[in-house]
């Protein structure tokens, strides 16, 4: 037995809607019986991923806060990728726009004023598009690839923060422990609702989301984006430099990561530590691909992953399972996801006889 | 010994690690195919060896398992990619979570057992041979192998008809298909072997740098091995040089702390990556060298045409 | 998704198993980690710790626990769950969850939280920490006393106050014995790479120290120098497994005794919010068994432990002056919690710079 993929004249509308569910039933599946088999309850560990924690209100607001920095960075990057720039550093970049917005309150602690939150979110993002213009300038300028210097630069931006934080920045009234000073409230991006704690880093995940899909849909430079992308010489016969289109998505995805980094400090943890993201920058591009780099696609992508998370919690606690089978269950999941795909722009043919698909090799 | 002599013996086991995965992923590379789940595969190698190691008592029995694990990983990575052409990237990314994951699982069991090490094997008259012969010649097997692998992959990349194809085929899988050569399985033998490259660099982790098994114990290592394969621009003697730099970095700046030389240890932690960053851009300055080393096919999805 | 969803909470509803509020009348207890429980150094011990509270009180409560929390956002929620799903006791077992700890406990008034090693408290937040440092001191008379060449290793995982205080410790212990003695410290930069702490062990004795002890999670450090054939002291747990010709005592982090006491207060309803630091006298730390060492240095270390024990020695009594020469504490003058729990500088006799 094998498998054959026809590639389809068109890509399948029902299929890029039907193939998630195909994934999410597939996962349910397999990984009812892997629960089963670890000797868990398979129903209560599936209800503990999937609808725990959509069941409360609370809940939901974390999943927002999960998910926000996922989608806005994953957002940036789509249009990297799409451009065919790869930028995979945009940890580093939520990093360094962390430190940059962050330095106006812990710089300037006393300073209160209704300017100081945009200030900081501006600053964020120009601090996350500055560290991402040094692969760019390498790349545009000195021929360097982008994979290796963005890859290396997080774990520079790393030091530096866990720097900053032990030493200049330190809080003074903080014990000599790791962190900054805990922001003045005008630092501080407000709760979006009262039930919950979901700031507004969610409201410009959701913007940026739907703004790039309108760029990416309706605008010149969403279609320079995609014929750069696509192929470099068809893009110079359209005018398009693709040394220009290396400056824009790169310091466009570091902007993302950085606003990204300088919400999650403000809105979700109002102080500097030595470790402000699990890995958010990279988690980001596994989003961006789930999401097909559509930035609406990306949004949903962003909210399942981090509902992941959420129900990994929820199935530590209901079925006692470690975090590991959590991590294992989230890998299928993105593996059926990936996979199913495939559904929309293959035929996808298991072919069962040798002789019958030469035979159709050979009609051809 | 002397102290260069015991800096470069440290240099030589964190560098092995991170050139033997580096020269794995530069073949499956130069076939087309961009596996960021190197890191994935590497924890599998090194949690099937010990386990292997501790079950049958032979640190070669280890090795093998190490690297059958790998390869075995990579597999699900070839079938999602090659056969479902599902997105490479992303499918890379989900293999090191898978990764992490499954080798915590299975290495639950082994959590604080000693490791056996895996012996050195001194070559007779060549081990005698002053600073050389103790250096290189009184190593491990592991060692050995990515000397050989090293050797091969040249050979085999640059000199025969198979690597010709190989490079054929992720440089324009179109024009190699229409050649002939059958690109999907090209490329599912180049991803096996960068997965029992892995799992080999794996086993080194939990049979000779450090023999123990502890959750994530790659600790990011991976990830270096993918930079190295950029680094050299898919040419596997710098792959080699490239792991040596950044290894001898890292060993030199720990000399650099323990000596007390009085800057923060966090800029010191910093210089291996700053390092390669800086060496990388001297390096990259001809333009037509690079793009002639560049697979161009990379990390782009091939389905033959019926 | 909604109809799907909507099928299986009626499934789940049917089976009867939604995890609603049980009735069982078993107390909560739960635990948030920062680590893996299996990470072989500062979570396990809190497991285990754990384990014992289970073992002791388990016809009384039930505990629970969340592993390899990130800080941040993300303990927030993880401790918010907890203190939802019914959790009376809540031990936040790691610096970084401070601020979460302190945020939650404000909306749970009626739940009880216990920090480890911070310093902000409340009403219903206590903080309890374990004073490491005396282990140490017992640790830097021994290195003293077997080092031939007066130097020993330090890997060190990040310059916080615990660590800091660690080493100065270490260096007391040691000058207390020996005037001259000397460490070299090296930063490691994380708490968990095997690879790089054995790397750090091979780069200090390749500089000539012959005593290695580390304030990192990994057994590799001991195993790097059983190979070399050096000694070494072991970190959280008793390592002796990793070096049994070469371990000459380690820190044992124990906090089962502590666990104990409090959910114990808890259950009585006399619990209220305290900051702990307990000591070798109250059991939260102990020193796994001396060994490989002459009869006459175990006599020693057993002598140090006991009048640490009795609160007849203090390891920070002055005279002690700071790194620079300048003097720190008088003759007799001991120094207080804040200053060592604050801890920013270095005593006499550390060759390194701490970054300031």
């Amino acid at each position: 037995m094998r498998i054959e993929l026809e590639k389809r004249a068109k890509a399948s509308a029902l299929f890029s809607i039907l193939s998630p569910f195909i994934a999410l039933a597939l996962t349910i599946l397999f990984g009812g019986v892997m629960f089963a088999l670890l000797g868990k309850n398979p129903v209560t560990a599936l209800y503990s991923f999937f609808v725990e924690p959509l069941s409360e209100v609370w809940s939901l607001h974390e999943l927002a806060i999960k998910a926000a920095p996922l989608i806005l960075i994953g957002v940036g990057l789509s249009v990297c990728f799409r451009s065919n720039n790869w930028n995979i550093g945009a940890e580093g970049q939520f990093i360094m726009g962390a430190i940059a917005g962050s330095a106006l309150p812990v710089l300037f602690y006393d300073w209160q004023s209704p300017l100081l939150l945009p200030l900081m979110m501006l600053l964020g993002m120009i601090g996350g598009a500055l560290f991402a213009a040094i692969p760019a300038f390498l790349k545009a300028h000195m021929n360097t690839n982008e994979i290796l210097t963005s890859l290396m630069l997080v774990y520079v931006a790393q030091l530096f923060l866990d720097w900053l934080v032990r030493g200049p920045w330190r809080n003074p009234q903080g014990m000599n422990f790791p962190e900054t000073r805990t922001f003045g409230a005008d630092a501080v991006l407000p709760e979006m609702l009262a039930s919950g704690r979901m700031h507004w880093g969610f409201a410009f995940a959701i913007v940026a989301a739907v703004l790039v899909w309108f760029m990416m849909r309706y605008t010149l430079k969403g279609f320079e984006i995609t014929v750069l992308g696509q192929s470099e010489r068809a893009g110079r016969f359209a005018g398009f430099s693709s040394r220009k289109m290396i400056w824009f998505s790169m310091l466009f995805s570091g902007a993302l990561a950085g606003l990204a980094g300088i919400s999650e400090v403000s809105g979700a943890m109002q102080q500097l530590r030595p470790v402000i993201s699990p890995g958010y920058g990279f988690t980001a591009i596994i989003v961006a691909f789930l999401g097909r780099l559509n930035p609406l696609g990306i949004a949903a992508a962003g909210l399942v992953l981090a509902l992941t998370y959420l129900g990994g919690e929820a199935a530590q606690l209901s079925i006692g399972v470690s975090d590991k089978v959590t991590r294992v269950f989230q890998g299928l999941l993105l593996f059926f996801v990936l996979s199913c795909d495939a559904l929309i722009h293959y035929r996808v043919r298991l072919v069962w006889d040798r002789f019958a698909a030469v035979k159709t090799e050979e009609a051809h | 010994m002397g102290i260069v002599e015991a800096i470069l013996f440290s240099v030589i086991t964190a560098a092995t690690p991170l050139v033997l995965a580096a020269l794995g992923e530069l073949v499956a590379e130069r076939s087309g195919v961009l596996n960021l789940g190197v890191e994935g595969m590497m924890i599998m190698g090194a949690v099937c060896a010990f386990a292997a190691t501790q079950l049958i008592g032979s640190p070669y029995a280890g090795i093998l398992a190490g690297i059958a694990a790998g390869a075995v990983f990579s597999l699900l990575f070839g079938f999602l990619t090659l056969t479902l052409v599902a997105n490479q990237v992303a499918t890379g990314l989900a293999l090191t979570l898978l990764g992490l994951g499954v080798s915590g699982m299975l290495g639950e069991s082994f959590l604080g057992m000693q490791g056996i090490k895996l012996q050195p094997i001194a070559i007779p008259l060549l081990s005698k041979i002053p600073v050389v012969g103790p250096l290189l010649f009184r190593q491990d097997a592991i060692f050995y192998a990515s000397v050989a692998i090293l050797v091969g992959v040249h050979l085999f990349l640059f000199k025969s008809r198979a690597g010709l194809k190989l490079r054929a085929v992720g440089d324009s899988h179109s024009s190699a298909h229409a050649l002939g050569v059958n690109v999907i399985r090209t490329r599912y033998l180049a991803v096996l072997f960068g997965g029992a490259c892995a799992g080999l660099a794996g086993a080194q982790l939990s049979l000779v740098y450090t023999p123990q098994w502890v959750e994530n114990m790659s600790a990011g290592r991976g990830w270096i091995a993918l930079a190295l394969v950029v680094f050299a621009s898919w040419r596997p003697w710098r792959v080699v040089a490239g792991g040596y730099l950044f290894g001898a970095v890292s060993i030199s700046q720990l000399h650099a702390q323990a000596f007390g030389i009085g800057i923060p240890s966090q800029f010191l932690t910093a210089l291996p990556y700053i390092a390669t960053i800086v060496v990388l851009i001297l390096i990259s300055h001809n333009r037509r060298m690079t793009l002639i080393n560049t697979p161009a096919s990379l990390g782009k999805p091939f389905v033959p045409d019926r | 998704m909604k109809k799907l969803l909507v099928a299986l909470a009626t499934t789940v509803a049917v089976l009867g198993i939604a995890p609603a509020a049980s009735a069982q009348e078993k107390a909560k207890i739960c635990f948030i980690y920062v680590g893996s429980k299996t990470d072989g150094g500062w979570t396990q011990a809190h497991d285990i710790g754990r384990q014992e509270l289970e073992k002791e009180l388990g016809d009384k409560i039930e505990t629970q626990f969340l592993e390899n929390v990130p800080e941040g956002p993300d303990a927030e929620r993880a401790i918010e769950r907890l203190a939802r799903s019914g959790c009376g006791l809540i031990f936040t077992t790691s610096f970084g969850f401070m601020d979460a700890t302190i945020k939650i406990a404000a909306k749970f008034p009626d739940v009880k939280f216990e920090h480890a090693t911070g310093y902000k408290t409340a009403p219903n937040v206590a903080t309890y920490n374990s004073r490491f440092y005396e282990g140490r001191y017992i640790q830097g008379q021994i290195a003293a006393k077997m080092s031939e060449k007066g130097v020993a290793g330090y890997i060190a995982s990040f310059p916080i106050p615990e660590v800091v205080m660690g080493i100065n410790a270490f260096v007391i212990g040691a000058r207390a014995v020996n005037p001259d003695f000397k460490i070299k410290v090296v930063w490691a930069n994380t708490w968990f790479d095997p690879g790089k702490e054995a790397d750090a062990a091979k780069a200090l004795i390749d500089q000539g120290v012959d005593i290695i002890t580390q304030h990192t999670d990994t057994t590799a450090p001991m195993q790097v120098a059983a190979e070399r054939g050096i000694k070494a002291f072991g970190q959280a747990s008793d390592m002796i497994a990793a070096g049994p010709q070469t371990q000459l005592t380690a820190i044992v982090d124990t906090w089962g005794a502590y666990y104990v006491k409090r959910t114990k207060a808890f259950l009585d309803g006399t619990w209220s919010t305290s900051s702990s630091w307990d000591g070798l006298k109250d059991g939260i730390l102990t020193m796994a068994p001396y060994t490989n060492m002459p009869d006459d240095v175990k006599a020693m270390a057993e002598e140090t432990e006991a009048k640490i024990k009795s609160g007849e020695l203090k390891p920070f009594t002055g005279p002690l002056n700071k790194q620079d020469g300048s003097p720190w504490l008088k003759e007799g003058e001991t120094a207080d919690d804040a200053t060592l729990l604050g801890m920013n500088f270095y005593v006499e006799g550390v060759d390194d710079k701490l970054p300031q």
